[in-house]
């Protein structure tokens, strides 16, 4: 019987890819784990598999193929003395058939397993309806609102990269290193080329060792340079968090202000799809509480960009939170040369009178679909792109707030001792008065992160309940 | 700025130094300059521990405060080996170190008393004090993290080829953190010019070392990382020069880290709350007797005839002065202005 063999996916979050090469031609004899063809996609190459017996009867997505969905049939296998045109490449397949296909794959990410794992897209999504990046609303970049800039589309991915290229260029101090982050060229490839361009002396591959080396990063910033620590998941970073805290956030106030500490920590943050309880958590609220950091968590490309270069030259610690599942949104970023944001100014991603929607990193999606739902009702939502969570923007929230008269935030981090929770805490203090409503917040579930799919969505904030809160505030 | 000693590059089939039995034949002299320096400076030491401790008892001197008293000759030799631009990190029990780099007593004690003309204008206290000037790094409180961070100190003097090389002093019981051996590791891979100085005073606080550790034999402890490691005489401060030599000598020239275990001794409790019940006084006692590093030093200065008992008197009249002096700014010196709570956060 034939089979189909599907494109698949390199990870929960992929949706398409390329279809670079054929490795075997039309009629040509494939067993079970022979590799029939090679995909790529942004992050990283995987190979394709046969899993049945059979012959390549029919090719149907030619090599050199952009954007290919995952799940569109790419070929048909055939049992002996079957006909390949008898295989119909425009019949549904079968659930049964959707997991024929295999690859082997190296591990995108090591320790994170999951993501080598082709996931059928049959299974419902495990992160609430991510953006498409065409929807998303282009936001408005108070860094670049004149309408002469010049606007490029880039993943989020790519602008960190090209910060980070562009501060190693400005500055022979500024070195990146962590797990995978030279030859492999990121275990989420985003510091793709750092190595070709700066070499092994500026971009170096440590071992799996993270209190060690954010240790080692934090004595050779003490000495003057500025490391740039990449740690392959934030969850890996609490082996790394005595030296993030004790050393790096606290040194400067111990030596009454002799021993600097300019450091950057950066990596993905958040909830990742389908990878369980101990690759899945917002650290936000953990950094967020220290004084002698600075915690900045970017949504769009633009701020990606703007406020990594920016951290790079702040002479402080900073802690930069990005999150995997963006990594892969485009947005527009200002094409124009050193282009900076600074750290602890939100934005006003969307102006409004009715209501505060208040939101930073992934957090934006809910909030942003909320405020298109709400609009289609006739409630005006102010969404505010927190951008840094510490120093916290107060000022840009409490006048939002005193216009609005109610404010709902959005974490996915836990609830208890949370951002939203400081952010509840400031409106209270700063604009009680003003307050029509009491403040809503909208957390990820006080529960470590489940695996399972539907629960996985459960655990997580949806855009339903932002839409809830922010009419219950609204009383409408 | 360090001048860097021209060594030649060694074979990479070259055989590991192996490591020294402590009886390793006669230790060379200093010489007499060297040797006087190294008395006054061990004297300075052990004087200030010793108002510290004074200090302390009478409420000036608040939280935690870790004595050096014992082990003034590591500190001492190893900086006789130092050159200019060399970095210094170690843990809590600092004082001596900081006194050994340079930095002006006052200011220590000062430090000390929790005023602000202490280093970190009293914002720090007795284990967390810096001086770039000095290149004293610290100072830190979390045992075992000062080896990662003068790992990362090492890795900035080989980024920018300065010539550089790092000191990091740690103790018997820091020996058995995780980070120690994960930047053994990283130094061993990329051939860091750190020196690892285990000050081996055998109690990690009321641990003795055989009940704490599977391999007692601390300068082994870089073996599966191709480290190689000596044991050292760390009473006796003509042993700790010879071996600073050499080995300083080792990582400057590229060869990647060192490992020098210095057999010492602290009088002191581990603090000043600890009463120290885990020894008899009896073991104290002999190690006072017999292998006293100022002791020794003066007993061989006289038999070399370098210097008198009056010469001895002025010496220790002139650490007093120095001592009483720090002691006196650090009993009057102003607490910090309460402004002060809020500085120093970020810059």
């Amino acid at each position: 019987m034939a089979t189909q063999i599907l494109m698949p996916a390199l990870s929960p979050t992929m949706e398409k890819g390329n279809l670079s090469r054929w490795v075997k031609n039309e009629g040509d004899k494939v067993k079970a784990g022979d590799v029939i063809a090679e995909i790529e996609t942004d992050k990283a190459t995987m190979e394709v598999e046969a899993i049945d017996e059979g012959t390549l009867g029919k090719i149907l997505v030619p090599a050199g193929t952009a954007d290919v969905a995952v799940n569109t049939p790419i070929a048909v296998i055939v049992a002996d003395g079957e006909d390949a045109a008898a295989a119909a490449p425009n019949q549904a397949a079968s659930p049964a058939q959707q997991n024929k296909a295999s690859q082997s794959a190296p591990p995108a990410a090591p320790g994170d397993a999951a993501s080598a794992v082709a996931t059928p897209k049959a299974a419902p999504s495990a992160v609430a309806n991510p953006p498409q990046p065409a929807a998303t609303p282009v936001p408005e970049l108070a860094e670049a609102s004149a309408a002469d800039v010049e606007m490029v589309t880039m993943t989020v991915r790519e602008a960190l990269r090209d910060a980070m290229a562009e501060e190693m260029r400005r500055d022979g101090d500024v070195f990146v290193m962590g797990e995978e982050v030279a030859e492999y060229q990121g275990a989420y490839k985003v510091t793709q080329g750092l190595l070709q361009e700066f070499g092994a002396r500026r971009v170096v591959d440590t071992p799996i060792t993270e209190h060690g080396f954010a240790g080692l990063g934090v004595g050779a910033a003490l000495a003057g340079l500025k490391p740039i620590v990449e740690f392959m998941t934030f969850n890996f970073a609490m082996q790394a968090i005595d030296q993030i805290i004790n050393s790096a956030a606290k040194t400067l106030y111990m030596s009454g202000g002799q021993m600097g500490c300019p450091i950057v920590f950066r990596g993905p943050n958040g909830p990742a799809a389908r990878v369980a309880a101990q690759h899945s958590q917002d650290y936000s609220a953990w950094y967020s509480h220290i004084p002698g950091l600075k915690v900045v968590a970017p949504y769009t490309a633009a701020d990606a960009k703007g406020l990594l270069k920016s951290a790079i030259r702040d002479p402080n610690p900073v802690i930069f939170l990005e999150n995997e599942i963006l990594y892969g949104q485009s947005f527009p970023v200002p094409k124009v040369d050193d282009y900076l944001v600074p750290i602890g100014k939100a934005r006003i991603a969307r102006p409004g009178k009715d209501v505060t929607l208040v939101a930073w990193s992934m957090g934006m999606t809910y909030a942003l679909k909320a405020a298109e739902a709400l609009a289609a009702d006739g409630i005006e939502a102010e969404v505010i792109d927190l951008r840094t969570l510490r120093p916290m923007d107060t000022e840009t929230i409490v006048a939002s707030v005193k216009k609005t008269g109610r404010c709902v935030v959005v974490e996915e981090c836990w609830p208890q001792s949370g951002v939203a929770a400081e952010i509840a805490t400031r409106i209270m203090e700063n604009a009680f008065d003003w307050l029509d409503a009491p403040v809503a917040r909208i957390s990820g579930r006080d529960v470590p992160m489940p695996y399972a799919a539907n629960l996985e969505k459960l655990a997580l904030p949806s855009v339903d309940e932002v839409v809830q809160a922010a009419r219950a505030v609204a009383y409408r | 700025m360090a001048s860097q000693k021209k060594v030649a590059e060694a074979s990479p089939t070259a055989p590991r130094p192996s490591i020294l039995p402590l009886d390793a034949g006669p230790v060379p002299d200093l010489g007499r300059d060297a040797d006087l320096k190294a008395f006054r400076d061990m004297l300075l030491i052990r004087r200030f521990e010793e108002k510290a401790g004074q200090l302390y008892g009478m409420g000036l001197i608040g939280g935690f405060c870790h004595l050096y008293i014992g082990q003034e000759a590591v500190v001492v030799g190893m900086q006789l080996a130092m050159q200019e631009g060399d970095q210094v990190i170690t843990g809590y029990r600092d004082h001596g170190h900081m006194l050994a780099c340079g930095m002006d007593p006052k200011g220590v004690m000062a430090e000390l008393t929790g005023r602000r003309g202490g280093y970190s204008k009293g914002k720090g206290g007795s284990m967390h004090m810096f001086s770039r000037e000095k290149g004293f790094f610290g100072g830190h409180g979390i045992v075992g993290a000062q080896v990662s961070l003068g790992t990362g100190l090492a890795f900035a003097n080989r980024y920018r080829e300065n010539g550089g090389v790092c000191l990091a002093y740690f103790g018997d019981g820091a020996a058995n953190q995780g980070q120690v051996y994960e930047s053994f590791n990283m130094a061993a891979l990329w051939k860091l010019p750190v020196v690892y100085i285990i000050e081996n005073n055998r109690y990690a606080m009321g641990t003795s070392v055989s009940r704490a550790t599977s391999q007692p034999d601390l300068s082994k402890r870089g073996a599966s990382f191709n480290i190689p490691g000596e044991l050292v005489d760390g009473m006796d401060v003509r042993a700790v020069k010879a071996a600073g030599d050499r080995v300083l000598d080792y990582c400057r020239s590229g060869q990647g880290p060192y490992i020098l275990e210095m057999k010492t001794y602290r009088y002191r409790g581990h603090s000043m709350s600890d009463p120290a019940k885990y020894r008899t006084r009896e073991e104290v006692e002999k190690v006072r007797v017999e292998s006293d590093p100022i002791e020794q030093s003066r007993a061989r200065i006289l038999a070399n005839g370098w210097a008198d008992e009056d010469a001895f008197k002025r010496m220790d009249a002139e650490v007093r002065k120095i001592v009483n002096e720090a002691a006196e700014f650090a009993t009057y010196d102003p607490e910090p202005d309460p402004s002060e709570l809020y500085t120093d956060i970020l810059r």
